[in-house]
């Protein structure tokens, strides 16, 4: 479904990603672990057009999508949910998911009430400022609000970063749960122990490379990961 | 704005319909109120002389509150931070100017330069719209490179741009037109009150119109956040200019009720000290709050007009001279009045909320059920 080849990317006067390839088959879940600076956030945010590559190709079924502005990537089905959750804090929880479907020009009632049965908690609080929600209600919101621009790929950054561990064993429930609604995901993590658990390909990031890959269970049984990422 | 996103964006003309006899409908306090107070300007207008001050500051209040709507518009509902709005005013209120001096007054305006090119006029409604298309059009060829800019530096831009346009009004070369650093006079002009209000009403309510849509709600996701906002999707460039050039537009509206409201205009006028006036009622009546702004911009009309006049003239009790009270003191005053403000009040009167016919009601009951427990 997603397909990057030899993907370059320059960030702030470095090379922060040199040269990855990976592919992100349809329905499935993918995770990009690594450490911090590996290059995770700036792959995500060149596949949705925020930065630009230096070189390398993005392919989303079939279609060259590469250095295309995130309108159009938007409109194509690709979907962020970016690091930090980053929702509206000055916009209702109700204006929030609005604006995840602003692209969209067809009615979207019924993608609300799919993300209201999917996150309950966020229809008790419809009228409430994105900013007063507490961050597992955050990062929700922020799910639900990729969620109604009806993606084809939700690409997640960091769901777990700064949540408690039982709020992340939420998110990653939903995270299942969203995959088998037929969304293909496309997860970042530092939390290497749940994501591999979730996924089905995982790929290891090392300053700008990718060094290892294979499924979920396999990286997790490999030495190295074990010493590196789950410290065990 | 392509025909395409028109479409999407606004209604189809079926739901515009059934949209606006809901938004009637839900607000029928709000309007009973707006037609009480037309209502009762035009009754203030038939029962207390014209020369009253309470007119000078319905008047120009009005105007600011417009003006001060349409910066608000910009800075506090998409977060761009420009002070160019003295200069779209000064567009506005030339545009209006030069296309509605009569052809036979032209000679007498236009004294230095045989009457100036423009030999026709048009009418006064026209002009006015003219006037905020010219400073909408300003705005979209200076918005284009500017609004790459971010905050302070955008607000540095947009100053210069204003400070540039006032220079350019004022060149001789340009004197057929703008009749370079004279005055532009003998324009209609308006008498009553109720002119200011409508057309600062009408454009008021579209400004509500469009944060209220699906457009207003991209303008607060881009102030809340840029990032998050373009990985929703929304097209950052197209927006800001968007509400550059709309912002821009009521701003040139304003300008050419202002030239209206003064019977004359210069250049010389729209300096930078006015952007500040503005932003200040802005920021007084809490940055992202409509009514807000429009309430704060008849307290400030009125106090710089009115209430504090007094501070200016020597006054004495009997024999005693009252200390401190010169010309030149109310502004004194009213700039301590402002940095208390700033100082206790940074949210503004209404932060970025808005005053509204069931904020009364809910206020009202509030305080009904405060005393009922104290009674109890």
């Amino acid at each position: 479904m997603l397909k990057i080849t030899d993907l370059k990317v320059n960030y702030g006067g470095i090379e922060a990603v040199k040269g990855i390839s990976f592919e992100v088959p349809e329905k499935s879940i993918v995770t990009l672990i690594g450490a911090n600076g590996a290059g995770k956030s700036t792959t995500l945010r060149t596949i949705c057009g925020l930065v630009k590559p230096a070189g390398g190709k993005v392919e989303f079924m079939g279609e060259d999508i590469t250095g295309k502005d995130p309108t159009s990537i938007v409109s194509r089905g690709i979907t962020l949910v970016p690091e930090g959750r980053k929702i509206f804090p000055n916009l209702t929880v109700l204006e929030n998911l609005k604006i995840g479907a602003y692209l969209r020009n067809d009615d979207i009632s019924e993608d609300l009430k799919w993300v209201y049965d999917l996150f309950p908690r966020l229809k008790e609080r419809e009228w409430q400022l994105g900013g007063t929600l507490s961050g597992g209600e955050q990062q929700m919101l922020a799910v639900g609000r990729a969620l109604m621009s009806r993606p084809k790929l939700m690409m997640m950054d960091e769901p777990s970063l700064g949540l408690a561990p039982l709020i992340v064993s939420n998110i990653f429930e939903i995270i299942k749960e969203v995959n088998r609604l037929g969304v293909t995901i496309l997860l970042i993590e530092q939390n290497a122990n749940m994501a591999l658990q979730t996924a089905d390909i995982g790929y290891v990031m090392e300053t700008g490379r990718i060094t290892l890959s294979g499924s979920g269970q396999d990286l997790m049984n490999n030495p190295d990961v074990k010493a590196a990422y789950l410290g065990t | 704005m392509n025909v395409m996103n028109m479409e999407r964006n606004g209604l189809n003309n079926k739901s515009t319909f059934s949209a606006v006899s809901e938004f009637i409908a839900k607000n029928k306090i709000g309007f009973l109120l707006i037609i009480v107070l037309y209502s009762a300007l035009f009754i203030l207008e038939k029962m207390m002389p014209p020369s009253s001050m309470l007119f000078v500051v319905l008047k120009k209040g009005a105007i600011y509150a417009l003006v001060a709507v349409s910066m608000n518009l910009l800075n506090g509902f998409t977060g761009l931070f420009s002070l160019g709005q003295a200069g779209f005013m000064l567009i506005g209120s030339y545009t209006y100017a030069i296309f509605t001096i009569p052809v036979e007054d032209r000679a007498a305006v236009y004294q230095y330069f045989d009457g100036g090119i423009i030999r026709f006029t048009v009418p006064v409604f026209i002009a006015l719209i003219m006037a905020g298309v010219a400073a909408g059009i300003f705005a979209f060829f200076i918005g284009l490179p500017v609004l790459r800019l971010k905050s302070d530096y955008l607000a540095i831009a947009t100053l210069g741009f204003a400070e540039i346009i006032r220079a350019i009004f004022q060149w001789n070369k340009l004197g057929p037109i703008t009749n370079g650093s004279n005055l532009l006079k003998k324009f209609p002009s308006f008498s009553s009150v109720l002119f200011p209000f409508t057309v600062a009403g009408i454009s008021i309510a579209l400004i509500v119109l469009l944060i209220n849509s699906s457009y207003g709600r991209a303008f607060k996701a881009i102030r809340d956040d840029e990032i998050a906002a373009e990985a929703m999707g929304i097209n950052l460039a197209k927006h800001k200019l968007l509400s550059f050039v709309i912002s821009s537009f009521f701003a040139g509206v304003g300008g050419a009720l202002l030239a209206m409201y003064q019977t004359t205009v210069q250049a010389s006028a729209f300096k930078a000290a006015m952007t500040y006036e503005i932003l200040l009622i802005v920021v007084i009546g809490g940055v992202g709050s409509i009514t807000g702004s429009v309430i704060s911009s008849f307290l400030f009309i009125a106090c710089s007009e009115w209430w504090l006049r007094f501070l200016d003239s020597e006054t004495y009790i009997g024999s005693f001279k009252v200390p401190l009270l010169a010309s030149g003191f109310r502004k004194v005053v009213f700039s301590v009045v402002i940095m208390v403000i700033v100082l206790f009040y940074n949210q503004g009167i209404m932060g970025t909320r808005e005053f509204s016919s069931e904020g009364i009601a809910r206020f009202f009951s509030r305080i009904a059920s405060r005393n009922r427990k104290e009674g109890a």
